[in-house]
């Protein structure tokens, strides 16, 4: 009897057990449709772009993904157009300084937030925090006032400053040195360095992760900014890549095919960029010289 | 000569005060262990005498110059941290030679240091390794070899120890009394751990709330407490602690046997009377203290063993062979020498 019953107890639990994993199945599978959804509607903009760059302009409205009679028309006159070179080199120039300047000058003063006590601290860090909740929009006009007061309208200089330090890496980065111990720091200054020497030695490399996820946010953000470098621009070589790209667009029409090449080659650099740095993102930060 | 001398040293946080007004002189050469429980003061001393904090008040002087108002670059000493705090980005070999980076020595000098260091901690073999590749008791020894390798006046070690397995920290217990004993340098050590204190230390200096309770050689300390404090935090287990009152000069416990002693006490005044569990014997004589076993640890070579009496649990040593039975009356004795007699009030002791 009683082998009986454990035969029907193992029985129940099998079944149980078998149940349990159709469920976990089930689970597993509505997950996966939700990522391969999720991935679908990141992947179709870019699939769209690609496509469309290589329509017909008669095709542009229609939505079919494969075009009917692909060809590379748009690209020779995209690239064959001595435009497009200038404002490639402009976006390069402009989002390569601001990148370089923000992950410099964010970290030195997000460090300085983060490591070392002074009156006041506190305060500045609001005030830096607080810029944030004012929009771009509000922005531009004060921007614009100033850099025609400097002289900077239609330059380089002009389309950067606002952006070579922005208040969103500064907190990233005071939050990111927030994670390095004090102990690097004071093993540093026992060791005879000085603070600069100690930011740059010891605390940038502990944050590397930090530094290419700022790079990636900043040259991203310079690389498709569109409204300010529209505004202090005037002179069509010194548009950048978005600005140029929509003078594809007239009053009457847009040319959606040139525009989409154009966008397809400019997401080029952004890769690269991407491709760089992703692989300090992933590894994390690095805390190895800790205890073990 | 001193190497190291603290005079009045007092360190406020605010309104806290963390340090009263300590007092420490340091011989060349000398391990010094500064140990107590979290909180008193012992890291707040070791992080002003590395010119980490401001003092608020007294001066610390090294080598017979005052170093209060001087940057940790310019004090001569080397600190080796509990988190080791050795670079994860640098390979052994420039975690090590960091502390010369500003040095105007050669580079070939520099080498050859560096070399000689790795050498003495063994490492000369892992010079090209990053952090991330060693093991705990290997970070260990780089910390120490990147504070050896500036040579300077004072080590500092704040708790470096606390940070690896019971095993290994027993190993590099051993191997930094073994390098001090070669290299010769002062070294000042913070633990929380008395064990660690009387294995390494010359002198052990023991904190509590800012205050120093008592300096001495291990063997002073815990010999001849200077109060209860001290008394139950050298030792483990800690101190048996029973009350007595004094009559002509010898204790009568409050269980009733008497003790004689030498005591310069006046009559009929109350004192605790302090016996150390490793001297508490069952004895076959009059009893100190009897009572029934309650609980028995075997330690292997011999037994604790826990007796209830009036004043609470007692623990006891016993033979490891054949201890008593639990639930079994017990008579506990002990040579009077190894009494310790303190002021119920201040804790202090009368002898």
């Amino acid at each position: 009897m009683a082998a009986v019953d454990d035969i029907r107890a193992s029985s129940d639990t099998l079944f149980e057990s078998r149940a349990a994993r159709r469920k976990a199945n089930m689970g597993q599978y509505i997950r996966w449709s939700l990522l391969f959804l999720g991935g679908i509607m990141m992947v179709m903009p870019i699939v769209y772009m690609l496509s469309t760059s290589l329509k017909w302009p008669h095709e542009i409205y229609d939505v079919s993904l494969i075009p009917k009679e692909p060809h590379l028309e748009n690209y020779t006159f995209v690239l064959e157009d001595g435009r497009f070179y200038g404002w490639f080199i402009n976006s390069l120039i402009i989002a390569t300084i601001t990148t370089i300047s923000n992950v410099l000058f964010d970290s030195l003063v997000g460090y300085t937030l983060c490591k070392f006590r002074f009156p006041g601290r506190y305060i500045i860090f609001i005030a830096i925090l607080s810029t944030l909740m004012i929009p771009t929009e509000m922005l531009v006009i004060p921007w614009y006032l100033m850099s025609q007061s400097f002289g900077w309208l239609d330059t380089h200089w002009g389309i950067m400053f606002p952006g070579l330090m922005t208040a969103f890496g500064t907190f990233l980065m005071k939050q990111f040195f927030e994670t390095v111990p004090d102990d690097f720091i004071e093993a540093a200054r026992i060791d005879g360095l000085n603070e600069l020497q100690i930011w740059w030695t010891v605390a940038m490399p502990l944050v590397r992760p930090a530094l290419a996820a700022l790079a990636i946010f900043v040259f991203l953000g310079n690389w498709t900014a569109f409204i300010w470098p529209l505004i202090v621009t005037n002179s069509w070589d010194m548009y950048t890549l978005p600005v140029g790209l929509s003078t594809f667009a007239d009053e009457a029409d847009v040319a959606w095919e040139l525009v989409m090449t154009g966008a397809a080659i400019s997401t080029i650099p952004t890769l690269v960029v991407f491709l760089i740095f992703q692989r300090f993102i992933i590894r994390g930060v690095v805390m190895a010289g800790l205890k073990g | 000569m001193s190497n190291l001398n603290i005079n009045q040293l007092v360190k406020t946080y605010g309104q806290t005060k963390v340090l009263h007004s300590i007092d420490l002189e340091i011989e060349s050469g000398e391990f010094v262990v500064l140990v107590g429980p979290s909180g008193c003061g012992k890291s707040t001393t070791l992080r002003l005498i590395a010119g980490l904090e401001d003092v608020t008040s007294g001066t610390i002087e090294i080598n017979g110059r005052v170093v209060n108002n001087l940057e940790p670059k310019d004090r001569d000493i080397a600190m080796v941290f509990q988190n080791y705090a050795i670079y994860p980005h640098m390979t052994v070999r420039k975690n090590i030679g960091f502390g010369l980076r500003s040095s105007k020595m050669s580079r070939a000098d520099k080498d050859k240091r560096i070399d000689e260091i790795a050498g003495i901690l063994g490492m000369t073999d892992l010079l090209s390794r990053k952090p991330s590749q060693l093991s705990g008791g290997q970070r260990q020894r780089v910390a120490i070899g990147r504070a050896m390798v500036r040579d300077p006046a004072v080590f500092l070690f704040d708790e470096p120890l606390s940070n690896l397995d019971a095993q290994l920290r027993t190993q590099m217990r051993l191997e930094i009394k073994k390098l001090h004993q070669r290299v010769g340098s002062t070294i000042i050590f913070v633990t929380h751990d008395q064990v660690e204190a009387m294995t390494m230390a010359d002198r052990i200096v023991i904190m509590k709330d800012g205050y120093i309770q008592q300096i001495g050689t291990p063997s002073e300390v815990y010999h001849s407490p200077a109060n209860t404090f001290v008394a139950r935090f050298i030792g483990s287990p800690a101190m048996n602690m029973i009350p007595g009152v004094v009559t002509d000069g010898s204790v009568r416990l409050d269980g009733g046997a008497t003790v004689p002693l030498n005591l310069q006490v006046a009559n009929e005044r109350e004192v605790t009377v302090g016996i150390r569990p490793e001297d508490l014997h069952p004895v076959d004589g009059p009893a100190l203290i009897s009572g029934a076993v309650s609980v028995r640890e075997p330690l292997g070579h011999e037994t604790l063993i826990y007796v209830g009496g009036p004043y609470g649990e007692i623990i006891a040593k016993a033979d490891g062979r054949t201890p008593p039975e639990v639930g079994k009356t017990v008579n506990l004795g002990a040579a009077s020498e190894n009494i310790h007699v303190f002021d119920p009030e201040s804790g202090v002791a009368f002898r």
